[in-house]
């Protein structure tokens, strides 16, 4: 397969001919998700995908354009408008050129019988996770992506990669509660109906009948799912090159300013991860220390702003992210050493919350974010669950959350979870117990 | 291309399905944006394919494919058929499509300026003049940009459906960020979505971008050194226009999606607070509510001829004199709900997307007082407009918004400007608290062309009539 989609690429490169600099990126795949809703599956879908983008640079003139026909037209067609765009704009001081040719890392995150899933083993996990929860009411998808991507420029840049990813994810309602469960891995084997559906289930039945608890500053016990939620906010706002070059991130190099049990990396690479090791540049991925020991360590770039502030290139260009900036898609938090019956042994008075919910930032500078809690909220008393507590509402700088002496203690639960907050990559996290956390109101007000 | 969408739906039908349906869509979409004077990016993307969708049973599959030839949309056909199959072995309640004439026929909106046609040099300077202009009155980081997308679409159906559409959108937007000590501050124009329409490039004209340039740049700055937004458990606010759009479309609009309503999107986007049990008699607001969904207001954003099942755009009553008194819906919604028919709010983003409950113009109906009359009648209160930042619950209920700017008012006038400013509230309780309304010369379109919904992912295009509003004991200035 991906030798036929170079050889797209040479074709595409070739019409653009000498005369400009080009980049081509060619996706081809699957993207098959199954969804059900009221315990039935309601909606069932695949796409074929097929993505040409084109990238040229007319003496410093630059324009893009996209497409999804291959044949000798649609090639012509794309190419034709990039140039002509290109020719009509004015020169961009700031185009770094072309990545030059370079190696990504040998990694494949790739199982071959999820790029050939058929719709019936999605909906037979979907039964068991049904079947699991009895009369409670269910919902949530399984889906399967098979994603082969080839590059290639005219600096010779050559490059392909292929990946596979499976996701479960579902919740179970009781009459006043809902729990959810999750799983991702390369390969949809590894997904378990009944597991997934009997993790929701329990959390439904261990909620219900929530109480209300009075808002404020409580201790928090942190899952996989919120721990992504949290660290795409520190993503996209600071540890983002862009976001440094145009002062709006928090980050700071050199600086202790997170606890030190906290040590971060973008790592395509880790054995739990997905994705390609290139990005939409061209430029292969590396492991990228953004918080080492808690001392902020790096930052992610793509060409741009890498010249910007005289560094280098992380392999983090997310293609179409315009004014964004560069992206992290396989940020990993280390996992500590701690289980989940310690972590709640370790909480004093405080909550354990399941997921995260349309969460917004306030302020990009102090990462201040408003957002719901979802699935499951428990409250924590000497290391006891004492019951369960009604969605409430936090506005919390998701920065001072992991300041020094503010993480309690970092679960060994790393888990990879599918779909990071801005929909770039999948992180692989473990659970955190943070000091405080700032409550401001309850689901009724 | 109807030949193409036939095909498939013969396929499908040959494969077992007892209804099909069929869009082929041929997309193009251009954006530009500059940055601090310089225009940064220019993209462009054509797309052209066919979506089909197959039912067998109570069971729907959905298959797309971008090779647009007679025998890739047979196979697409083929393969919605056993999809459907597949979804069937984890069925749901016995479904009938409510009914819909077959039509065929064609429609599309008025454009007095294809926005493709304008040159790129032009609408380059445009953006970059803009920002340039912003830059110079102070801004650290000045964007703009534009985005228009020229659609059209071929649907065919099972039932005899023959229609195709051309539907071609644009709008633009621009922002000021400064960076103080510990703090950015923002302005938008015309919000923080821009404003878009079914129109053409005559609405970015009329927008005249580089007239409020440096005014946006300039309440930027000034905003770092703004008082904060005091916390006050209960006070009056005033609510511009573009801040209620969004106000409308996070909870009216989506709280009454059936879809939600239903449970469909229960694990994702959540389901909503209302329950269908009470349609008719519950009151969502103030008796100066008055919310409809209409797909047929000329250039709003949400405007078509025929949703993507086919079903003729019409005026749906959501909101009449604060009762709850209807829904967004499609023909498969609507049965399962027991209504007569489907509200034509169906629509995929691409040929690659099913298509689904989605806001038309979801919108409030104007009233009678001015924004000034409203600062007029109020002693103590806040004014506060263009969104900032915005967060619901799962069942649209509880929701904390942000806008980029205040003002304090006292004793009937605008006072000192204030910064973060910020108000919360539970949705029926603060749509009761509704006590002035915009009159019709305040009532905008404001076109939203980002509303995220669904998975695979899609983005919808939504337009919210609004006017400025009043609303009495609210919560504002909430700290982190």
């Amino acid at each position: 397969m991906s030798d036929q989609l170079l050889e797209i690429c040479e074709r595409v490169l070739a019409r653009v001919g000498r005369d400009a600099e080009a980049e081509v990126t060619v996706t081809v795949g699957t993207d098959a998700l199954t969804r059900f809703a009221t315990s039935f599956i309601h909606q069932n879908v695949a796409d074929a995908v097929r993505r040409v983008h084109l990238r040229v640079a007319l003496d410093g003139r630059v324009a893009e354009a996209v497409g999804n026909q291959t044949d000798s037209d649609g090639v012509e067609r794309l190419v034709r408008s990039a140039l002509e765009a290109a020719a009509l704009r004015p020169i961009d001081s700031g185009w770094p050129g072309l990545a030059p040719s370079a190696s990504a890392p040998s990694v494949e995150h790739w199982d071959e019988a999820t790029a050939r899933a058929e719709p019936a083993e999605r909906a037979e996990r979907i039964g068991a996770f049904v079947r699991t929860a009895g009369e409670l009411e269910t919902a949530g998808f399984c889906s399967t992506k098979e994603e082969t991507v080839a590059f290639a420029n005219t600096l010779g840049q050559r490059l392909e990669g292929r990946t596979t990813i499976a996701i479960l994810d579902g919740i179970a309602r009781t009459a006043t509660s809902d729990g959810s469960g999750h799983a991702a891995s390369v390969g949809l084997s590894d997904l378990d109906g009944v597991d997934v559906g009997t993790g929701a289930t329990r959390r439904a039945r261990e909620s219900a009948d929530a109480g209300d608890l009075d808002p404020g500053r409580y201790e928090v016990l942190l899952s996989p799912s919120c721990v992504v939620n949290l660290l795409g906010f520190l993503a996209m706002y600071g540890f983002n090159g862009r976001a440094v070059e145009e002062g709006r991130s928090f980050a700071r190099i050199g600086e202790a300013q997170f606890d030190e049990s906290i040590s971060l990396a973008d790592d395509v690479a880790h054995p739990m991860a997905v994705g390609i090791p290139f990005d939409a540049e061209g430029t292969p991925k590396r492991r990228v220390k953004l918080v080492d020991g808690g001392v902020t360590s790096g930052l992610v770039h793509d060409r741009r702003t890498a010249r910007a502030l005289g560094a280098e290139s992380t392999g983090n260009a997310v293609a179409g992210a315009g004014p964004w900036g560069a992206l992290p898609a396989n940020l990993v938090l280390e996992g500590g050493s701690v289980s989940r019956e310690e972590l709640i042994a370790g909480v004093g008075r405080g909550l354990l919350v399941t997921d995260f919910w349309y969460t917004r930032i306030l302020d990009p500078r102090t990462q201040v974010v408003t957002g719901l809690t979802r699935n499951g909220v428990w409250l924590i008393e000497d290391g006891r669950i004492v019951r369960p507590v009604t969605n409430m509402r936090f506005t919390q700088s998701f920065v001072e959350a992991l300041a020094p002496g503010n993480v309690r203690a970092v679960g060994s639960d790393l888990t990879l979870v599918g779909g990071a907050t801005f929909g770039v990559g999948a992180y692989v996290v473990p659970s955190l117990h943070l000091a405080s956390w700032n409550f401001t109101g309850g689901a009724k007000g | 291309m109807f030949d193409y969408a036939e095909a498939a739906v013969e396929a499908a039908l040959a494969a077992g399905a007892r209804y099909a349906d069929a869009r082929v869509m041929d997309r193009r979409h251009e954006a530009m944006g500059a940055r601090n004077g310089e225009v940064e990016e220019l993209a462009q993307e054509a797309s052209i394919g066919i979506g089909v969708r197959a039912l067998i049973g109570s069971g729907w599959g959905f298959s797309s494919t971008s090779d647009l030839t007679t025998a890739s949309a047979r196979k697409a056909g083929a393969q919605a058929a056993a999809i459907a199959r597949a979804s069937a072995s984890v069925s749901g309640p016995d479904l009938e499509l409510t009914p819909v004439e077959a039509r065929q026929d064609a429609w599309a909106n008025d454009v007095r300026e294809d926005p493709f046609s304008v040159p790129l040099a032009e609408k380059g300077d445009l953006l970059s003049n803009a920002t340039r202009t912003m830059k110079e009155h102070g801004a650290d980081v000045a964007l703009a940009g534009y985005d228009a997308w020229d659609t059209k679409k071929w649907f065919a159906s099972s039932e005899g459906h023959r229609i195709d559409q051309h539907i071609v959108e644009c709008g633009a937007q621009m922002n000021a960020t400064v960076n103080g000590e510990s703090e950015t501050q923002r302005r938008s124009y015309p919000g923080i979505r821009g404003q878009y329409g079914t129109r053409g490039w005559e609405l970015v004209r009329e927008l005249d971008l580089e007239a409020n340039a440096a005014r946006i740049a300039e309440e930027a700055r000034q905003l770092l050194t703004a008082s904060e937004c005091p916390s006050i458990e209960a006070t009056d606010v005033i609510i511009g226009s573009e801040q209620m759009a969004l106000q409308i479309h996070e909870s009216v609009g989506h709280a009454v999606e059936l879809d939600r309503i239903l449970g469909w999107e229960a694990a994702f986007a959540g389901t909503s607070w209302l329950d269908l049990s009470q349609i008719g008699a519950l009151r969502f607001g103030s008796d100066l509510m008055n919310v409809t969904a209409d797909a047929t207001l000329p250039g709003a954003l949400g405007s078509f001829g025929y949703d993507d099942e086919g079903t003729p755009a019409h005026p749906v009553d959501i909101v009449r004199d604060g009762i709850w008194v209807g829904v967004l819906s499609g023909r498969d919604s609507a049965a399962l709900a027991g209504l007569d028919e489907s509200g034509g709010a169906v629509r995929g983003d691409g040929y690659n997307r099913l298509p689904m409950v989605r806001m038309t113009n979801v919108g409030l109906l104007p009233g009678t007082s001015s924004l000034e009359e409203m600062i007029a009648a109020t002693d103590d209160g806040i004014l506060m407009d263009t969104n900032r930042s915005w967060s619901i619950d799962d069942k649209r209920l509880n929701f904390q918004f942000g806008c980029e700017i205040g003002w304090e008012i006292k004793n009937g006038k605008r006072g000192r400007m204030i910064k973060n400013p910020t108000y919360t509230g539970i949705g029926p309780r603060f749509w009761g608290s509704l006590d002035m309304l915009g009159n019709e010369s305040e009532w905008t379109f404001w076109g939203t062309p980002n509303c995220g919904k669904g998975q695979p992912g899609q983005i919808g295009h939504t337009g919210h009539p609004s006017v400025p509003c009043r609303f009495r004991g609210v919560r504002v200035g909430v700290r982190g």
